[in-house]
């Protein structure tokens, strides 16, 4: 959101009113510490991530090292089941999280936007999981799903399902298992955002909108949802690259498996680069997995009109 | 609204002539906050179950003996924890842990503090290309530029220190932080620090005594964002940090759980050993972080 203030708006104009309190060069001054931490930890390293991808680059066959042109991709394109696999699963793992935690997420901070008895503490225990590490998400889930002392042993206690079953080594199960532990703490991320969003909207509206006897759900659709329109869409937007991005859950949780079923394309990358020593390969997915994630956000900001029609 | 109301107006003595008739209006004016009790209560406790239930089951394992299956954990111990703490080195990775975390969220915020004021105040050549690059940047995935930092920090003979990944989390939390922060500090009337001038403070005093003390919500939210970040993070450390004795906490989950036979007490114990300074962290700074997105996010 603060990105949409960012965006949306060109920033103030420069008023020097003194100019001896201006110097030329101070925001350059500002801006150096991060723009070199930017240039030599983010920039070079995508640069060399580009250079790579055109290489045969593998340090445990150095005699196959060389200019390979745009081999890597082809290999990738038209050989390489597993990147079309692990792409698509990617693109599914994306939908199906983004979509959820925003439908959870919304209805969350609707409601623990309301007023009652016990709101700020309710509210506290709801967000609390957005706190918690991809990586403990993982230890408490794997906690909850184990199969000889988990909740599907106290379900079969009480009739429910068999003893035994392990939702995270079976491939039926295992999508929905990982699912729903990543909802777990992706909610709380987009009830935040859009609470904090809901804070602005004027509530003269809404006592309009009773005057002129609108039910609730027509407020929700007419004053809400416009107002929340430009938060939902950058929300949505990062984290959808966040999850997209994002291994740790997926690393520690099921490893890829089982069988690779639940493998992303970032997850197939970093085992190429880390375990194989691929990193030719490696940098040519990368470099496939930039343009997908540019392409699908332009496209995307571009269909919802981010930033236009109701301003 | 209502409640807030009354809260708000029954210690204030001296406005109570127009209350009277405002109960009875309201029923009729106020329905959007007249919500059903059990619209709000009903989904909500559903949906706490879903939160709650992990953590008590985490808390549950931690707390009960090694071999026992009861639902409540009584009897109490703490073997866990100490097995945890000494045999496994959480104690070490604690401490590596919380300086990592630290130290992002200084580096962080005062990196970020300088470039965000000159965003916000200064018009400069290369401000947009620099805006577009902080835009940009937020699509360039930290785990998928392993190899080549690796390499830089190889370079650097930074390897197994934890410097390589306080700088690797600084340097990717900065973009979002910057562009927030500028958001905070243009929300500031810039009148406010110009009046500073002319009372005779230079433009660092303005800004240290005018804007500083306004942009305090904003800064909690960015820096408890660094801080919870930084804690979190997994990828850099597992990477960077070969040396047993300087890896972090999520590192030490990890390793638990990928052992061949998992110690599911030990497990717990390390979970809540790594979910403590967080949730702590979170439970304090709840309150600003929404005013501190809302001020960021306000819109023109």
């Amino acid at each position: 959101m603060a990105q949409a203030a960012a965006v949306a708006k060109p920033p103030a104009p420069p008023r020097r009113r003194r100019a001896s309190a201006t110097p030329r060069r101070l925001p350059y001054l500002l801006i150096a510490p991060a723009a070199l931490l930017m240039l030599g930890f983010i920039a070079y390293p995508v640069i060399s991530v580009f250079y790579y991808s055109l290489q045969n680059y593998n340090p445990t066959k150095p005699w196959r090292n060389g200019y390979a042109g745009v081999g890597n991709f082809t290999h990738a394109f038209t050989q390489d089941p597993q990147f079309w696999d692990t792409l698509t699963f990617s693109a599914k793992w994306v939908v199906v999280e983004v979509g959820l935690q925003l439908l959870f997420g919304l209805a969350l901070a609707l409601i623990v936007n309301q007023t009652f008895a016990g709101r700020a503490f309710g509210r506290a225990l709801v967000f609390s999981p957005w706190a918690v590490s991809g990586v403990l998400t993982s230890a408490i889930w794997v906690l909850l799903y184990n199969s000889q002392t988990g909740i599907t042993r106290y379900l079969a206690d009480a009739g429910i399902g068999s003893y035994g079953t392990s939702w995270l080594s079976d491939t039926s199960t295992v999508f929905s298992a990982a699912v729903v532990a990543d909802l777990w703490r992706g909610v709380p991320f987009f009830a935040i955002l859009i609470l904090a969003d809901l804070q602005s909207v004027s509530k003269d509206l809404y006592e309009a909108a009773e005057v002129d006897g609108a039910s609730r759900v027509r407020q929700f659709l007419h004053i809400t949802l416009p107002h929340l329109k430009d938060a939902i869409i950058l929300s949505t937007l990062l984290r959808a690259v966040w999850e997209f991005n994002n291994v740790d859950l997926l690393y520690t949780l099921t490893g890829g498996g089982p069988a690779g079923e639940t493998t992303t394309l970032p997850l197939y990358i970093a085992n190429t680069s880390v375990d194989a020593h691929n990193f030719g390969y490696a940098s040519a997915l990368t470099t496939v997995a930039f343009v997908i994630l540019l392409f699908c956000s332009i496209v995307y900001l571009r269909l919802s009109k981010f930033g236009g029609g109701d301003k | 609204m209502i409640t807030k109301d009354a809260g708000t107006i029954a210690p204030a003595a001296p406005a109570p002539p127009v209350e009277v008739p405002r109960p009875r209006e309201r029923k009729k004016h106020r329905a959007w906050d007249e919500v059903p009790r059990w619209h709000i209560y009903l989904p909500l406790g559903i949906y706490l179950l879903f939160t709650l239930i992990p953590f008590y089951w985490i808390l549950l394992f931690a707390l009960r003996p090694a071999g026992s299956t009861s639902l409540v954990p009584w009897p109490m111990t703490l073997e866990h924890f100490d097995k945890v703490w000494t045999e496994r080195s959480f104690g070490i990775y604690f401490q590596n842990s919380v300086l990592i975390a630290v130290a992002t969220l200084v580096m962080t915020t005062l990196v970020a503090l300088a470039g965000g004021y000159a965003l916000a105040r200064f018009d400069f050549r290369i401000k947009r290309g620099f805006m577009l690059a902080l835009l940009c940047s937020q699509f360039v995935p930290g785990a998928l530029l392993l190899v080549p930092l690796f390499q830089i920090f190889a370079e650097l003979r930074m390897i197994n220190s934890l410097a390589s990944v306080i700088i690797a989390e600084t340097v990717f939390q900065l973009p979002l932080s910057m562009i927030l922060i500028s958001g905070f500090i243009r929300n500031v009337p810039y009148s406010l620090e110009e009046a500073a001038w002319v009372d005779g403070c230079n433009r660092f005093d303005a800004f240290r005594i005018v804007v500083l003390p306004l942009l305090r919500p904003g800064l909690i939210a960015v820096g408890s964002f660094a801080f919870v970040h930084a804690w979190n993070h997994f990828l850099f450390a597992l990477m960077f940090l070969s040396d047993q004795s300087k890896q972090t906490i999520p590192v030490g989950l990890n390793t638990l759980m990928s052992s061949d036979s998992v110690d599911l007490g030990a497990l717990a114990a390390g979970g809540i050993i790594a979910a403590v300074p967080v949730v702590v962290v979170f439970a304090f700074i709840q309150k600003w972080l929404i005013t501190g997105f809302s001020a960021g996010a306000v819109k023109g």
